[in-house]
């Protein structure tokens, strides 16, 4: 089961929750599982967010595989100068 | 001094031979943006809005069409309604700063443009635009903009990341927030606890050339646009949007640029170009003067921040509590986030509340400025450290030594670290001759540090061999910070062939695959990738053709020091330059592309360390000694990385001692020239110091992290902690200006 961090931010969408644990293959269906559980939370994390899966930040992660025992944080889309 | 885990042996990488792009800029034969000149090109100009809130009531264009030799004229209504069609919130917002519709929010807020058969003609037919404005209350910082019954700027805006969302618009267009552990614990172990509220002035990024745009428009639909940015790409995406056509239509070129750190990854002119050069039937240029640059191109944020740590006598932080409001000017899009996951993000502190706020004012929209949010928040929490320090008598890079992140500890923005440098940046200014140098009356030493993630992304790139074995790398990274000469680097290294040979081009939005932005530090990392996937398939090919020519399998062939051998050395040796001029008997021409979302970012820190000596008789700051320490993972081209960490320098110093913007009681700009507007030039300065630290990004073929942004992040507070150490006083305002610094000294001798 992969390790789901939430940032502060995002707890108010999981009713406080700092952290979950989920089976998904990818990406894509760990944000439908994600959403299953919190509504409203996957339009959040698909359009405003990166991902960090075992500490490698990625964008555009949707077909990403997530590891059964991964550690999984989504972050603020950032903006390089 | 570079600190090398490895010595790999590298013939190319690692080496300082003479930039691809020099010659052409020392002899003037580089094309910049205003460069182009079109047969039948016509010349454009904006007009701005004087007013820095205003309703638009009307714009009467007629005056300005009969003057003999304007041949078009646009407003707002020349473009579609993208909130109709239902748009990204954040396209309506980048068409309606392109271009403004029912409101201006900011004095340069462009409202038409007009495009002539002379420069003057179009300069005097803008001005023959004649607009009606009813002139709205305005707000200038987020002081204001938070206050209670402010002026409202988009007056359906709902502060995001709230719970519950509030009922009342405001200017608060989100707030961010990253916790953990338990604040009043923290606290309470600590022995000293410090408190402190910084401001920051918006600082532009000071490019030295202004924004340029030439669009020439085909009866089909179809339009070509060479302009200056950071990124065609994006440009072609951008001014699609705003312009409601298929970016498809749209072919960008890109100019050479003379300077951008994140204020050319947005669009201004090149919409209004191609709209009049589609209005007017021929081409168009439109280039900015320094006065609009300044005045209607993205700065960074001004920003206030209050900051509390807490430190056991030993020197270990207990915890941290951070606020920060950050101005996004007109539209939201502030880079407070960043400055949220980036503030102590240096640092291992078990108990933390950072929270932030994206505030939108009567501004010109911000734009990215090299680690966009994190110079600010360095600023802060630099300066808090420093105090930290002095107030338990030990040495401030110990005391960084003592809680700095390191691989596997778990970032104050969420995921744990990988392999990093931070420690070996702070060792590296520790054991420099500068860090124990005598320092003589007035004078004083400042250290700080500084985090930034760096980015992947997409890129592509294509090599071509040449018949006579020489190689053209492709790619769709604008070049603003050396990228040609490392993309040719590595692809010397790979394909083992001199630097010399390779010819490295920027290719246009239809010769390259797609290719994001110039920015993020990433270039060197993901397009650099991208060269070598490229030239390794090439590789492939040329030991394929190699077999091929021997009658042998291919696992018989390797390629070595540019040329094919045979494993056991049974037949002689073929070249590249053999292989190539051969290429037709063997397959054809030697080519491959290679396109990537880039993997394996590295993060980078910077450890820097100034000495500056205060007049006490005017205040004056002079900078008299200054190191830069920096993991740049593998430098690539060793002198490009130097310039890069000495940029980042300079324009720190700026910021932390001369640059802001000025606004008058109306939100007009009272400093619009790099007369008034004061940024350090070469004979301000001495010789920037650099320490090149040299810890590969194990993710990366070269070990690239990327260099271009976070040695900007800590110059405000190594500058503050030495006028500290100088003269006794702490500032918390920048810039720290000869004024603020003679006040301080004042209330101190009080």
């Amino acid at each position: 089961m992969a390790q789901v961090h939430f940032s502060a931010g995002l707890r108010e969408l999981t009713g406080g929750l700092a952290r979950v644990e989920i089976q998904a293959s990818n990406v894509r269906r760990l944000i439908a599982a994600l959403d299953d559980m919190f509504p409203g939370i996957g339009e959040r994390l698909s359009e405003g967010s990166s991902v960090a899966i075992d500490g490698e930040i990625l964008t555009d992660a949707e077909f990403e595989p997530v590891p059964d025992d991964a550690e999984v944080h989504f972050l603020d889309i950032l903006q390089g100068g | 001094m570079a600190i090398t885990e490895e010595n790999p042996g590298y013939k190319w990488v690692g080496t300082r031979p003479i930039r691809p792009d020099g010659l052409d800029k020392v002899t003037g034969k580089a094309q910049f943006g205003a460069d182009l000149t079109l047969p039948g090109m016509l010349f454009g100009k904006v007009v701005r809005s004087p007013h820095a809130h205003a309703r638009i009531l009307s714009i009467d264009t007629s005056a300005a069409e009969s003057m003999l030799g304007v041949k078009a004229v646009i407003t707002g209504s020349d473009f579609p309604d993208l909130a109709a069609n239902g748009a990204h919130p954040m396209a309506i917002d980048v068409s309606h700063n392109a271009i403004a519709r029912d409101k201006v929010l900011y004095e340069g807020h462009v409202v038409a443009a007009v495009a002539a058969t002379t420069r003057e003609l179009a300069e005097a037919a803008a001005k023959a635009v004649e607009v009606s404005y009813e002139v709205l209350p305005h707000v200038l910082t987020v002081d204001e903009a938070m206050a209670d019954n402010a002026p409202l700027l988009h007056e359906g805006m709902i502060t995001k990341g709230v719970e519950p969302a509030p009922d009342q618009p405001s200017n608060i267009a989100s707030r961010i927030v990253h916790e953990r552990g338990d604040l009043e614990q923290g606290f309470g172990e600590a022995e000293v606890v410090v408190e402190r509220e910084f401001t920051t002035k918006p600082v532009h990024q000071g490019y030295i050339e202004p924004h340029a745009a030439v669009a020439d428009a085909n009866s089909d639909g179809r339009a070509n646009i060479w302009c200056s940015s950071q990124g065609h790409f994006q440009m072609r995406a951008d001014t699609a949007s705003v312009l409601g056509v298929s970016q498809g239509t749209l072919k960008v070129t890109a100019a050479e640029i003379g300077g951008g750190f994140g204020g050319k990854t947005v669009i201004y002119l090149e919409p209004i170009a191609v709209r009049l050069s589609q209005r007017a039937g021929r081409p168009v240029k439109l280039v900015m003067d320094r006065d609009e640059v300044f005045r209607a191109t993205g700065p960074t944020s001004g920003t206030r921040i209050k900051v509390k740590m807490g430190v056991s006598n030993d020197g270990k932080l207990t915890a941290a509590e951070v606020w920060m409001a950050f101005e996004a000017g007109a539209y939201a899009g502030s880079p407070v986030g960043a400055a949220g996951m980036t503030v102590i993000a240096a640092y291992d502190i078990p108990h933390f509340l950072v929270e932030g706020y994206d505030v939108v004012c009567n501004k010109p929209r911000v734009a990215a400025y090299r680690a966009p949010g994190a110079p600010m928040a360095a600023f802060a929490v630099e300066s808090v450290l420093d105090e930290l320090a002095r107030s338990i008598d030990m040495d401030p890079i110990d005391l960084r030594l003592a809680n700095a992140v390191v691989e596997g500890t778990q970032a104050s923005y969420g995921p744990k670290f990988p392999r990093i440098g931070f420690v070996e940046t702070l060792e590296a200014i520790k054991e420099h001759p500068n860090y124990t140098a005598e320092l003589g009356p007035n004078q004083g030493r400042g250290v700080a540090a500084g985090f930034w993630f760096n980015a992947g992304m997409s890129s592509s790139a294509t090599v071509h061999i040449n018949e006579n074995g020489t190689a053209t790398v492709v790619t769709g990274s604008p070049d603003i910070g050396g990228s040609r000469q490392s993309m040719a680097l590595m692809a010397a290294e790979e394909l083992g062939i001199p630097y010399e040979s390779i010819k490295p081009v920027v290719a246009d939005t239809e010769t390259v695959g797609f290719t994001d932005v110039t920015g993020g530090s990433r270039v060197t990392l993901a397009t650099g990738a991208a060269v070598v996937d490229a030239c390794r398939i090439v590789i492939e090919d040329l030991r394929a053709r190699a077999a091929k020519t021997w009658d042998v399998e291919i696992d018989q062939v390797e390629w070595v020091d540019g040329q094919a051998q045979h494993v056991d050395g049974s037949q002689p040796p073929l070249s590249l330059n053999d292989l190539a001029a051969k290429s037709g008997r063997t397959g054809g021409p030697i080519s491959a592309n290679a396109s990537l979302n880039a993997r394996g970012v590295g993060a980078a820190f910077s450890t820097q360390v100034c000495d500056v000596e205060v007049d006490p008789e005017t205040g004056v700051t002079q900078v008299i000694r200054y190191l830069t320490a920096q993991d740049a993972g593998r430098a690539i081209s060793p002198d490009y990385v130097e310039g890069q960490m000495q940029g980042g320098v300079v324009q720190g110093i700026g910021w932390g001692l001369n640059e802001e913007y000025v606004h008058d009681e109306n939100g007009n700009m009272e400093n619009p020239s790099f007369l008034d507007y004061r940024m350090p030039v070469a004979s301000d300065l001495p010789m920037i110091e650099c320490c090149i630290v040299e810890v590969p990004n194990p993710a990366h073929p070269y070990g690239v992290r990327g260099v271009g942004e976070v040695g900007i992040v800590p110059p405000m507070a190594a500058l503050g902690n030495a006028i500290k150490d100088a003269t006794g006083v702490r500032l918390t305002d920048l810039p720290m200006t000869p004024i603020k610094v003679l006040e301080a000294l004042n209330e101190q001798s009080d």
